[in-house]
């Protein structure tokens, strides 16, 4: 599949340029927020660093602390959609340049989208040692109090493969997918399971 | 058995359970791959997982930054040797936060601090069920997400047409996965009682999972409904990740427990393709006599 470079910060020219369906290789800062970090944000915290067009990565990692030093030992996807109730609050107060998980997000969220210039870039799930390859450097972490997964680590990375799933046209692979499975879903339950006989 | 070496031991198997996937599941994988297109979001992704499972192997790092809420099973006579595996598996559990192998994944549900070292009330999980013969032990991990997509179902189930049958059952499967899409890492295993309670449901249904996806079900009517389940599943389209595609389940497992005649439960639990588990046999001094 061809690749297309971006680099976070990403400039909202290039947010309104990708579609469902590319694949983007996104190099450097990002910074990891989950359901602490959301429900934070989303009720009037303020982010510890400047977050317009950052990279936003749903994502527990796992860092072995050493001092001031941090190596990042595993750091996969969680699972997007709770974040649903706050990421529209946080995508309009602090304008990222996308949000990075697994699973995709909801209606709210994919307005939010297509309102202020976002995309939702979909990672691997469970891939942690091919994703933690591609964290160069840890810069620095904030809200330490949420606990080592919950807290917001500044990272940098270098040719992360992502995949555009929700883009700022109202464009949601993930819509796609359920809908069509629920149509498979009701051409299966119309056949009955026959003890014996192996369909 | 001997205390330190009992230590050592859960030590070794925990570890291996956290950055070693079961050579059944990586089979598994490879298969599903073999059957995507090549080129597409599908294989790209099953491809990406099977690299990440070789590095993690490699440098003995854990497949998973979600090391999940520990389960372990200990199968053993019920005498003073129970106690001493137990402290064990806790000792093992503190060591291994320590020094990264395992997150930090217990959090008091009332201060909301994350406790540290992955001990809490009623964390380790550990069950014991008296046995004769050696001592065995299974240790699970599954993702957190995973567990969010299982569900219990109590028949009959208007919506999907789900009576008290097993046509019934097979509903109620195929609806969990459907609700799960790709947000428990698909392509999922699932294990799954029929029958029982609430709490026995659950228990039992995440048990099956310690079964090998290649083993046959001794009873003939469950090896026919797992096999349909997971061929109907994978008609489903959701694919890796729910990104779309034909491998949406690796694996089904049934059992059945006995149930109250009020009462028809079907309990799913979904696991991610990351499940991590391995069951060990200990010899008397508390050492790994073989991996089961």
């Amino acid at each position: 599949m061809d690749m297309r470079r971006i680099i976070s910060p990403i400039a909202p020219g290039v947010i309104r340029d990708l579609a469902v369906g590319d694949m983007v290789s996104l190099s450097g800062r990002i910074v990891t927020g989950r359901d602490r970090v959301h429900r934070y944000l989303a009720s009037g915290g303020t982010p510890p660093i400047d977050l317009s067009g950052l990279v936003i990565y749903h994502c527990g990692p796992l860092v072995v602390e050493e001092g001031r030093h941090w190596k990042i030992t595993a750091a996969g996807p969680t699972t997007s959609m709770r974040e649903e109730p706050y990421e529209a609050d946080v995508i309009e107060r602090f304008r990222p340049g996308a949000i990075m998980g697994k699973g995709g997000m909801g209606e709210n969220t994919l307005s939010a989208l297509k309102d202020h210039g976002c995309v939702y870039l979909h990672v691997t799930g469970g891939a942690a040692q091919y994703i933690a390859d591609r964290i160069v450097r840890v810069e620095s972490v904030y809200l330490k109090d949420f606990g080592q997964p919950e807290s917001m680590w500044v990272l940098t990375v270098q040719d992360l493969p992502a995949l555009v799933t929700m883009d700022s046209h109202g464009g949601s692979l993930h819509g796609s997918i359920r809908r069509e499975s629920l149509n498979r879903l009701n051409t299966l339950l119309d056949r009955r399971f026959d003890e014996g006989r192996r369909t | 058995m001997d205390g330190s070496r009992l230590q050592r031991s859960m030590y070794e198997l925990i570890r291996r359970t956290c950055t070693e996937m079961p050579g059944d599941i990586i089979a598994a994988l490879e298969n599903a791959c073999k059957e995507e297109l090549p080129g597409s979001i599908a294989y790209e992704t099953l491809n990406i997982i099977i690299k990440s499972i070789s590095l993690s192997l490699e440098n003995t790092l854990p497949v998973c930054q979600d090391t999940g809420a520990l389960l372990a099973v200990i199968h053993s006579r019920p005498d003073e040797g129970f106690f001493l595996v137990e402290e064990a598996i806790v000792e093992a559990v503190r060591a291994l936060t320590r020094e990264g192998i395992l997150r930090q994944n217990c959090v008091d549900p009332l201060t909301e601090k994350n406790t540290g070292d992955n001990t809490g009330d009623h964390v380790p999980q550990i069950h014991f069920e008296p046995a004769h013969g050696p001592t065995r032990v299974g240790i699970m991990l599954k993702g957190g997400g995973s567990e969010n997509m299982s569900a219990q179902y109590s028949l009959p189930v208007t919506g999907i047409s789900a009576g008290r049958d097993l046509d019934g059952v097979r509903r109620c499967i195929l609806d969990a996965v459907h609700q799960a899409q790709g947000r428990g890492c698909a392509p999922g295993i699932l294990g799954v009682c029929i029958g029982g309670d609430r709490a026995s449901g659950y228990r039992l249904s995440k048990g099956q999972l310690f079964r090998n996806l290649q083993d046959l079900n001794p009873v003939p009517v469950l090896a026919s409904l797992e096999e349909t389940i997971v061929n109907q599943a994978n008609e489903l389209g959701i694919g890796p990740m729910g990104l779309g595609g034909k491998s949406t389940l690796l694996g089904c497992k049934i059992c059945t427990a006995g149930r109250h005649p009020a009462s028809y439960f079907v309990t799913v639990s979904y696991s991610c393709w990351a499940t991590r588990r391995y069951q060990v046999e200990l010899d008397e001094k508390g050492d790994i006599g073989r991996w089961i």
